[in-house]
């Protein structure tokens, strides 16, 4: 079998099967478990619970004011990779291809040369992120181990399919295995560590809400 | 370097008892803390460090052991070990290590000495994780472990037999009488019949005590059939800070069956935030089912008395600032209610840069005001408010929680500056109209 075949058959198969059957495993072994209900009389005016949560899952793209100066350049960079990520996903032609083979679904692509420059802005910001993780003394002291795998496996589909598009450094086939090869490890890793965030922060912004606009603040 | 002079450490220990029996309370205790919303929030952290930003022990410091999400170090473990959907594996695999007890002594100083559960980490973080929650989640497995600040313990041991750690219940109708002769008000006490339970903070009761008597001239003055009672007097509920959960329930039981006793319909709450954390917001949990009677801090009784113009309240026409007690206005939702009276008073409000739900905490809130171990950390962080106060160049400055108040004269004291703290309840009793 060659590489382009196991990458794109097996591996990741594997990584599909995974990704899907691990963060449903994380999900419900967190949503699941027994939850207290707020038996305190709610303050007047106190939104619903959905709209609470879905309040403070809006409110939470960006910091509130007090905190906007402090927090700018995690910020702005956060935005930058996650909207290169999302981009360069569902932008590129051959990722639309193949998220159609999946699951039916299509929707015009965005210029390959534009997904590049995009492309080339994410893997810069998420080198700025772990310049950051690195150097920042806060960040150091926070960072596991997982932390680092995290930015290693999102950063690598990136590295490999600037490598693939470019024609740089193997033959083309060889590259596009290495690129798949990635993207599984990523899948494989995402239900473990905190890129899991990408479905969490939705629930766990959510119960603040709730929590809080039970009580009358706005969070 | 002399025994005298060698640094203490920074933790205490209370009981006798084993180290291996210290950690295994700790940790049932936290493992049992983890349900579906201390759970998503131990998931969702994704170690960005902004949390830090809004602590103000980091930010008075800028020592990184201070960022408030690393203050749940241990308690992540304990998830991550005992409680997350994948523990199995992580204990199998040995991914994280076990708590020792050296590690749960060292952790002391950030759960207890510098942080104030102040929750401004809470509105800062971008997953919304509410990390002050959880400290006090973690305060209880601490708690269960002996491994809390000696000076919270002591007054955690005198309330548990006086039901206050400020006095003993028997001796509170002589405290009232002779609070009512000096200051000329009449204070029921002990009535077997009342519509309001009116309670009060533990500094109220020995050196603060012209609180319990502007509360009476108030009420007095609406016409209120209201007491005060030995059976659930003191609503400051050390348990909550602490991390006792039984004192927690059985104080908070104490307040609400004595005023069910006596047939009141509102349990008054004094100028406290930490007792309107427990009474509001949690004594529902610890009753086991909804209350049934209301509870009312002072701040939104008096809102509520001047719109309904039961009360009327003489113009001062004077500059004030406003410090937001965080559990009665950040974790409290009470942000107009105090802005309301200040308004009535004719007080000019210059708001400090930080206000409302994002104001700086005054430093001394969920024990640290009492915790004598952390008085040069709490001095640093104070600096923080008194420059907001200050820049504010108001001529007055006023706060509605007596825990916060204390802290202020005692930073004040400390910085050499002459501000003088201000209660709103004592303006508005000062101020009363005809």
């Amino acid at each position: 079998m060659e590489l382009l075949d196991f990458a794109r058959g097996p591996a990741l198969a594997f990584g599909l099967v995974v990704f899907v059957v691990g963060s449903l495993w994380r999900l419900a072994g967190v949503l699941l478990l027994p939850r207290m209900r707020d038996l305190s009389p709610a303050r007047d005016g106190a939104p619903p619970a959905p709209l609470a949560a879905l309040r403070t899952v809006l409110r939470r793209m960006w910091p509130r004011k007090e905190f906007a100066q402090a927090t700018l350049f995690p910020t702005i960079n956060s935005y930058v990779f996650h909207l290169g990520l999302a981009l360069v996903v569902f932008g590129l032609a051959p990722h639309i291809l193949f998220i159609r083979s999946l699951t039916g679904l299509t929707w015009p692509g965005l210029p390959s040369n534009l997904v590049y420059g995009v492309g080339v802005i994410t893997l810069a910001s998420l080198f700025a992120a772990l310049a950051r993780r690195l150097g920042h003394p806060v960040l150091r002291l926070l960072s596991h181990s997982g932390d680092y795998v995290s930015w290693l496996l999102t950063t690598l589909p990136v590295v490999t399919g600037l490598l693939a598009t470019s024609h740089l450094g193997a033959r083309y086939e060889t590259l596009l295995a290495i690129h798949i090869l990635s993207i599984s490890a990523l899948l494989v890793w995402f239900p473990f560590g905190k890129l899991m965030h990408a479905v969490l922060f939705v629930f766990s912004r959510g119960a603040t809400g709730m929590r809080f606009s039970h009580r009358g603040v706005n969070v | 370097m002399s025994a005298a002079s060698a640094p203490r450490p920074a933790f205490d220990r209370q009981g006798e008892r084993s180290d291996e029996a210290r950690v295994d309370g700790a940790m049932r205790s936290f493992v049992r803390e983890f349900g579906v919303t201390a759970a998503l929030h131990m998931e969702s952290c994704v170690r960005c460090g902004m949390c830090a930003e809004a602590c103000h022990f980091y930010v008075a410091t800028g020592e990184a052991k201070y960022t408030p999400v690393y203050k749940l170090e241990p308690f992540r473990r304990a998830y991550l070990r005992e409680a997350g959907p994948f523990a199995p594996l992580v204990r199998g695999l040995g991914l994280v290590k076990k708590l020792r007890i050296d590690e749960l002594q060292q952790w002391q100083e950030l759960i207890y000495d510098s942080c104030t559960m102040c929750g401004r980490c809470t509105m800062v973080c971008p997953m919304g994780i509410d990390i002050a929650e959880l400290v006090k989640e973690a305060r209880h497995g601490m708690f269960k472990a002996g491994l809390i600040p000696d000076r919270l313990a002591l007054m955690d041991r005198t309330a548990q037999q006086w039901g206050s750690p400020a006095t003993p219940a028997e001796d509170l109708p002589d405290i009232l009488a002779d609070v009512a002769k000096q200051y000329g008000v009449r204070i029921p006490c002990d009535l077997p019949q009342a519509d309001i339970l009116v309670t009060a903070a533990p500094a109220e009761l020995v050196e603060h005590t012209k609180a319990l008597a502007d509360a009476a001239k108030i009420l007095n003055r609406i016409g209120a059939k209201w007491t005060m009672h030995h059976g659930g007097f003191d609503a400051s509920n050390i348990g909550f800070n602490n991390g006792d959960m039984q004192l927690q329930e059985r104080l908070t039981r104490a307040i609400v069956d004595t005023a069910l006793q006596i047939g009141a319909k509102i349990v008054l709450l004094p100028e406290c935030g930490h007792a309107y954390g427990a009474a509001r917001w949690e004594a529902a949990k610890w009753y086991g089912r909804a209350l049934p009677v209301r509870i009312v801090h002072m701040t939104e009784f008096l809102a509520e008395l001047i719109a309904s113009q039961r009360i009327c309240v003489k113009k001062i026409g004077e500059t004030a600032t406003f410090h937001d007690p965080c559990q009665i206005v950040r974790r409290g939702g009470l942000e107009a209610a105090p802005r309301q009276v200040l308004a009535a008073l004719g007080l000019e409000l210059i708001e400090m840069k930080d206000h409302g739900v994002g104001a700086y905490c005054c430093g001394g809130g969920g024990g640290v005001v009492s915790n004598a171990r952390a008085v040069p950390l709490r001095h640093k962080v104070f600096e923080i408010k008194r420059q907001q106060i200050e820049a504010t160049g108001a001529k007055r400055f006023v706060t509605s929680c007596g825990q916060c108040h204390i802290t202020f004269d005692m930073g004040a004291k400390y910085a050499h500056w002459d501000k003088k703290t201000e209660s709103l309840l004592e303006i508005v009793a000062d101020n009363l109209a005809e």
